[in-house]
């Protein structure tokens, strides 16, 4: 067990800048998880503390040991890949107690490390099957089985659930919470799938175009979204951004239809400034009081079963999104007064893009 | 969706066939009958009267201490060749699957002597070990080692050795670069992070992953090294000197064509059919055990 400390770290591909200095201690314990869209640079970040991607700039720390030199085998760390990597002409024993042969653990040992690690994974009856004859989760347990009995300093993962099925997905995830707290090594986990996120994460940092825009728990990251590809890219539906603008008196935000939204807290030194305003779909509520709200016009209604997404169009032309637990109450042709709760309103810099603190 | 193709008429499949069907039979098993239909007689010297005679040939043969010989010369030649190409090409083949500059270049090259006429190929060779012209012998000679295939036997079995290998050696290297292209990534990058270096993830990765490809040129090899090197030898040193380089095949042709001898010369292409059956059926049932099929 151990801290990662990733300084300042910087990737090249010739003239593309990948990763363009992203800074962050992870904690011993601590379970990171790396979120961004495709293409953001999350593999090559992960790869760098891997150590299979050459480090451009900067400096990544394992243990208090700079390792920016060190070959992927000296810095004591595991890896599960999307691929799981298994090695095909290995047994499911053999794939576990490769690395620990490998290091010299004495053969009682190894054997012991890797029935237990079987025992936690379910995989007893498996030990002693090709990697071709298992299904893709079962791959996917060997494949944490092999990272589990090194006991490494530090776990990194790569989409490592990105390749099974919706039910089996959520399921390992589960099974992940469980072993890390169990286990409680530290880790550094990279997905798109937000969900993976918010609920395996101790603190999430989300990435776009090699940067960090956030670092936070994800509680944090879903009510303070610090940029608006923050507030765009966590929940689902996605927040619903307006162009609005700050009233005279700073008590409000006006709407472009003239509705005017109070504010948590006033802001008059930002009277009459351009902003962007964030209404996440679940802060809305159909105004039963029918006061002084835009009328939406609703264009489409998703029942979900549990919950209801109206599609609807604001008397400017603008989409918004409302997101209703329950069963619809609204159809298509309706028109909704709708409300946000209060304090649900995120006000962005319209040039940045970074959110304006209350 | 898979569509399957319906004629009408019975007799376009065969037509179809039938150039195939006539090569073989022309160029396969007419000459392979031949031989055997040859190996079970004799023929008086101007080829006029043949006698049926059993296996008087395949006995004359087998007892032939000769014979012997040259079994195990063709068995020291065709392991050594089938060896040494495929150690060198995969060798080749390993690094040029690593990161190199003009990996282009140098795949393209490797491929040429594949494309090379075995007698060109072979006065090559000589230009390079001919003790009074060639660069290599010359070399040795003034080093003050005794070099001259023409009179040692083991040094001209050493000489077609390497020539015969450097001409398998860029069939090898393709297959090997495609096997080790196969592999995926991240399987090496595991064993990386798992504390293997490259070294130990060569033997205990790589080799056993290309080892369906390492089987297959194993018996095209050899297959390879019993028929298809008479042109390298008959060019380097016509079987000697003595007998030093006579392999199976090259005597096949000692026999039949400049001995006139065509009973004894069938029955040894017979003899060598069934050899490479042999070794081919105990290859595929031995060897093959241990490859990993993916
Ligand atoms: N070898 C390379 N040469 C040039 N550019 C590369 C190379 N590898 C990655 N990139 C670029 O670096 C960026 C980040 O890639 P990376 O694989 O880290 O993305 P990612 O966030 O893991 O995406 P995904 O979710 O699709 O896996 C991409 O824009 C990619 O095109
Ligand atoms: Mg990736």
């Amino acid at each position: 067990m151990a801290t990662v400390e990733i300084k300042n770290v910087r990737k090249s591909y010739g003239p593309v800048e990948a990763i363009k200095g992203i800074d962050i201690a992870i904690q011993d314990g601590e379970f990171l998880v790396l979120l961004g869209p495709s293409g953001c640079g999350k593999s090559t970040l992960l790869r760098m503390v891997a150590g299979l991607e050459s480090i451009t700039g900067g400096q990544v720390v394992i243990g208090g040991r700079v390792v920016n030199d060190l070959e992927p085998k000296d810095r004591d760390i595991a890896m599960v890949f999307q691929n799981y990597a298994l090695y095909p002409h290995m047994s499911v024993f053999d794939n576990m107690a490769y690395g620990l042969k490998i290091r010299g653990v004495d053969k009682a040992e190894i054997e012991s490390r890797v029935a237990k690690a079987a025992e936690i994974l379910e995989l007893g009856r498996f030990l002693t099957r090709r990697p071709s004859q298992l299904s893709g989760g079962q791959r996917q347990r060997v494949a944490m089985g092999r990272a589990i009995v090194r006991e490494p300093a530090a776990f990194l993962f790569d989409e490592p659930l990105s390749n099974l099925d919706a039910k089996l997905r959520t399921q390992m995830r589960i099974e992940i919470k469980r072993l890390q707290d169990r286990l409680g090594i530290t880790s550094l986990y990279v997905t798109h799938d937000q969900v993976e996120a918010m609920t395996l994460a101790d603190r999430v940092l989300v990435m776009n175009h090699g940067v960090a825009e956030q670092i936070g728990t994800p509680l944090e990251v879903y009510q303070r979204p610090a940029s608006l590809f923050v507030a765009g890219f966590i929940g689902s539906p996605p927040m619903n951004v307006l162009d609005a603008v700050i009233d005279p008196s700073g008590q409000g935000v006006m709407m472009p239809g003239g509705a005017l939204l109070p504010l948590a807290r006033p802001r008059p030194s930002d009277a009459n400034r351009p902003v962007k305003l964030g209404i996440r779909p679940e802060h809305l509520a159909i105004n039963e009081d029918g006061l002084d709200t835009s009328p939406v016009l609703v264009e489409l209604v998703e029942a979900l079963g549990a919950d209801t997404v109206v599609y609807g169009r604001l008397p400017d032309g603008e989409p918004l999104l409302i997101r209703m637990s329950g069963l619809p109450s609204c159809k298509e042709g309706d028109r909704l007064a709708v409300a946000p709760q209060p304090g649900a309103l995120h006000l962005f810099d319209t040039a940045t893009g970074r959110r304006l603190e209350d | 969706m898979q569509r399957r193709v319906i004629f009408d008429n019975k007799l376009l499949p065969y037509l179809l066939l039938a150039p195939q069907v006539a090569v073989t039979l022309i160029f396969f098993i007419w000459p392979a009958s031949q031989a055997v239909w040859q190996s079970v007689h004799i023929q008086d010297a101007f080829g006029l009267r043949s006698e049926f005679v059993w296996f008087e040939n395949f006995t004359a043969i087998l007892t032939d201490p000769n014979y012997v010989s040259t079994l195990r010369i063709t068995a020291v030649f065709s392991l050594s060749v089938a060896v040494l190409s495929m150690a060198v090409a995969l060798l080749l083949a390993a690094l040029a699957d690593a990161k190199i500059k003009g990996a282009a270049v140098y795949k393209t090259l490797l491929i040429w002597p594949y494309a090379l006429a075995p007698a060109v190929a072979a006065v090559l060779w000589m230009f390079i070990f001919n003790p009074e012209i060639g660069s290599l012998g010359r070399l040795l000679n003034a080093m003050g080692y005794n070099w001259d295939y023409r009179l040692n036997g083991d040094q001209a079995l050493t000489m077609v050795i390497l020539a015969a290998s450097w001409k398998q050696v860029s069939y090898n290297f393709i297959f090997f670069l495609a096997g080790l292209q196969a592999i995926p990534r991240s399987v090496l990058e595991a064993a990386n992070i798992d504390g293997a270096g490259p070294v130990r993830r060569f033997w205990t990765i790589t080799f056993p992953l290309l080892s369906p490809t390492t089987f297959f040129l194993l018996v095209v090899d050899m297959v390879y090294a019993f028929c298809e090197t008479f042109g390298t030898i008959h060019a380097l040193t016509h079987g000697g000197p003595g007998k030093a380089t006579e392999t199976l095949i090259f005597r096949v042709y000692q026999d039949g064509v400049v001995n006139n001898d065509l009973g004894a010369s069938s029955a040894q292409s017979v003899l060598l059919m069934v050899i490479l059956i042999v070794l081919t059926t105990i290859q595929f049932r031995f060897v093959e055990r241990k490859v990993h099929y993916s």
